[in-house]
């Protein structure tokens, strides 16, 4: 296309739009737009134009062509949306993840029991502190947020975040896991604004959601790091998350994290709730490993039904966590476990946060089986299903169940042809 | 001389001064909120808030329920539906074990009002979050009711037993104190010890 065909188009777009607005201060805008960014004359980017509609200014989308999307994940089989609109468990695209924030519109979602979504009117909604303290107290949330606040980068993750031979890809395997920046109030500082009595073991924090979902949860955690968060990436909670204000128990399994909380009790015992119910086991041990996620990565490129479009260079790319704090190493394996290498870190690691991390690597065309492990700073390294098996002394089998959460190493293996598919399998 | 004296009285009034900070800073923390924001809720509201069972009952409401008025508000309640009869065969979680009585409670079904260890965790439950679409609709006489039927169909409690504040926290669970405790929660810490090298 010669310029000045481009031009003639561009000035019919501009009479398009001129004749498909109504609004005068329409019209002004598609000039201004227009006017911004003309098309360089002769060049060979001659991409169509997004125009300024009310939406694109108000509230930003993205790209048409970006397409990747959150999926009902398979965890009990219910679907989501049911029949009725409740929401059970979704998974978060991991694959074509890049950095370590995932977006609002992104991040997995879990809900107590598979419910709606309340949609809290935030000038309604109170926090209410009382138990084990001197001076409970009510807050609304523009108190709340008059508070002292902090804002730290933190993953959740879902107890039901397991990995095994049937899924295809790395959503399915590892997609109940998102990572947010949250901005909030320490629990501590209003456990302090309240006067916490001697007494305090432990804490139940509820939600306004229709089954009123409760969690206990050590008062020694909540003294430490618990945020009552308000915002998550810049702006305030998505309903989805918890909105107006969810609890962040960083590090503890996702069920801890309570959304639209409405109330914190302090308690001298252990409380146990619905959803510690769901927590029973026979052993200590087992009960130990889901609370506190163990170290954890994944590689998120190449990964399951991904393609290697041939023999050369390429960065393999992951995410590790932590529950216990933040993490230290990562080793990345391309021949099945046999030598490990250090990966590099794209991010400072933070406490309870994912890190993306990368191994630069030359692809030679033959079949490999790539694999990561990583290990946190209090010294937990990431194992494999038979190292763990190993350690319960029971007899390691293919479809061998972790106890706890799952956080044993992934292996996705690479074809001849580049294919990549589940190393489980 | 003049000089010394001089650097000792300021370092004398500098720590005179830190512990007159630290004694006031200590004494107003212990005693009065630092910010001052937000109200202090009334008895009341706190009451009709805590719905929180321990599993000693404390907060348990007054009110009373047997199986056989449970049998009846579980059809007339809808339960039913979702459950099924004799709570099971429903599309909803199984109420009452498929197992004969002698199989030990950990090879049975997970089911709240057989496995659980505290019977307040089923009062709690129903309370809070049934039934379906009506959650927080149940009086207590009903949920203590409801209650007493879903442990008598597991044969927790015999169907004549009256469930109250007093008798629902010390029904004996088969459970007993056959199932994982807590460990203490330590900040910066493995979460299990030597697991798994």
């Amino acid at each position: 296309m010669d310029s000045e065909q481009k031009s003639r188009r561009d000035l019919f777009k501009v009479g398009a739009a001129l004749a498909g607005t109504v609004a005068l201060g329409a019209v002004g805008k598609a000039q201004a737009q227009h006017a911004d960014h003309p098309t360089t004359p002769g060049s060979e980017n001659d991409a169509p134009m997004i125009h300024g509609s009310k939406e694109q200014i108000e509230y930003g989308q993205r790209s048409k062509y970006v397409n990747s999307v959150r999926v009902q994940h398979p965890i009990g089989g219910r679907p989501s949306p049911d029949v009725f609109g409740k929401v059970f468990h979704v998974a978060s695209p991991l694959q074509d993840s890049v950095g370590v924030i995932t977006p609002s519109s992104l991040h997995y979602i879990a809900t107590t029991r598979g419910s709606f979504l309340p949609d809290i009117d935030p000038k309604l909604h109170t926090l209410t502190i009382h138990g084990e303290v001197d001076r409970p107290l009510t807050l609304t949330m523009d108190e709340l947020k008059r508070f002292p606040s902090v804002t730290r980068l933190h993953f959740i993750e879902c107890a039901g975040n397991r990995h095994n031979g049937k899924q295809k890809n790395v959503q399915d395997t590892h997609g109940m896991t998102s990572c947010s920046e949250w901005t909030g109030v320490l629990l501590s500082t209003l456990l302090k604004e309240c006067g916490l009595k001697g007494s305090a073991k432990w804490f139940v924090a509820e939600g306004a959601e229709e089954v009123k979902g409760a969690s206990s949860i050590p008062i020694a955690k909540g003294m430490d790091d618990c945020i009552i968060a308000y915002g998550q990436n810049g702006e305030a909670l998505r309903p989805q998350q918890g909105f107006p204000v969810r609890i962040m128990v960083p590090g503890f399994e996702g069920i801890y994290h309570t959304k639209f909380l409405r109330r914190i009790k302090v308690t001298k015992e252990f409380y146990m709730n619905y959803n510690e119910f769901g927590h029973l086991t026979q052993e200590d041990k087992v009960l130990a490993l889901g609370e506190q996620i163990g170290p954890k990565s994944v590689i998120t490129y190449p990964s399951g039904t991904q393609r290697l479009p041939g023999p050369g260079f390429y960065e393999i790319s992951g995410l590790a966590w932590s529950g216990a704090g933040a993490v230290k190493t990562v080793e990345v394996s391309t021949d099945g476990g046999k030598t490990w290498n250090r990966a590099q870190f794209k991010n400072t690691p933070q406490r309870m946060a994912h890190v993306r991390f990368a191994y630069p690597w030359k692809w030679d065309g033959s079949e490999a089986t790539i694999m990561s492990r990583t290990t946190d700073d209090v010294g937990q390294r990431q194992a494999l299903r038979e190292e763990i098996a190993e350690w319960w002394k029971v007899p390691f089998e293919r479809d061998y169940r972790v106890p706890g959460l799952d956080n044993s190493v992934m292996p996705w293996k690479i074809a001849n042809d580049g294919s990549v598919s589940n190393g489980l399998a | 001389m003049a000089s010394r004296n001089c650097a000792m009285t300021l370092a004398m009034s500098t720590l005179l001064v830190v512990a007159i900070s630290l004694l006031l800073g200590s004494s107003a923390f212990a005693q009065s909120p630092t910010y001052g924001v937000g109200r202090t809720p009334t008895a009341e509201e706190l009451r009709r808030m805590d719905i929180s069972i321990s599993p000693t009952g404390d907060e348990l409401p007054p009110g009373r329920g047997t199986a056989k008025e449970g049998a009846q508000l579980y059809v007339q309640k809808a339960c039913v539906g979702c459950h099924g009869v004799g709570g099971s065969g429903g599309l909803a979680p199984l109420l009452a074990s498929k197992k004969e009585a002698d199989v030990p409670v950990w090879k049975k079904e997970r089911i709240l009002p057989l496995r659980a260890p505290y019977a307040t965790i089923v009062w709690d439950f129903i309370n809070r979050g049934m039934p379906l679409g009506l959650e927080g609709t149940l009086k207590p006489d009903e949920v203590y009711s409801l209650t007493a039927y879903l442990l008598f169909l597991n044969k927790v409690i015999p169907e004549d037993q009256v469930l109250d504040k007093q008798s629902l926290p010390k029904v004996k669970m088969p459970i007993g104190d056959q199932f994982g405790k807590p460990h203490e929660f330590k900040v910066n810490a493995p979460r299990l010890e030597g697991y798994p090298y």
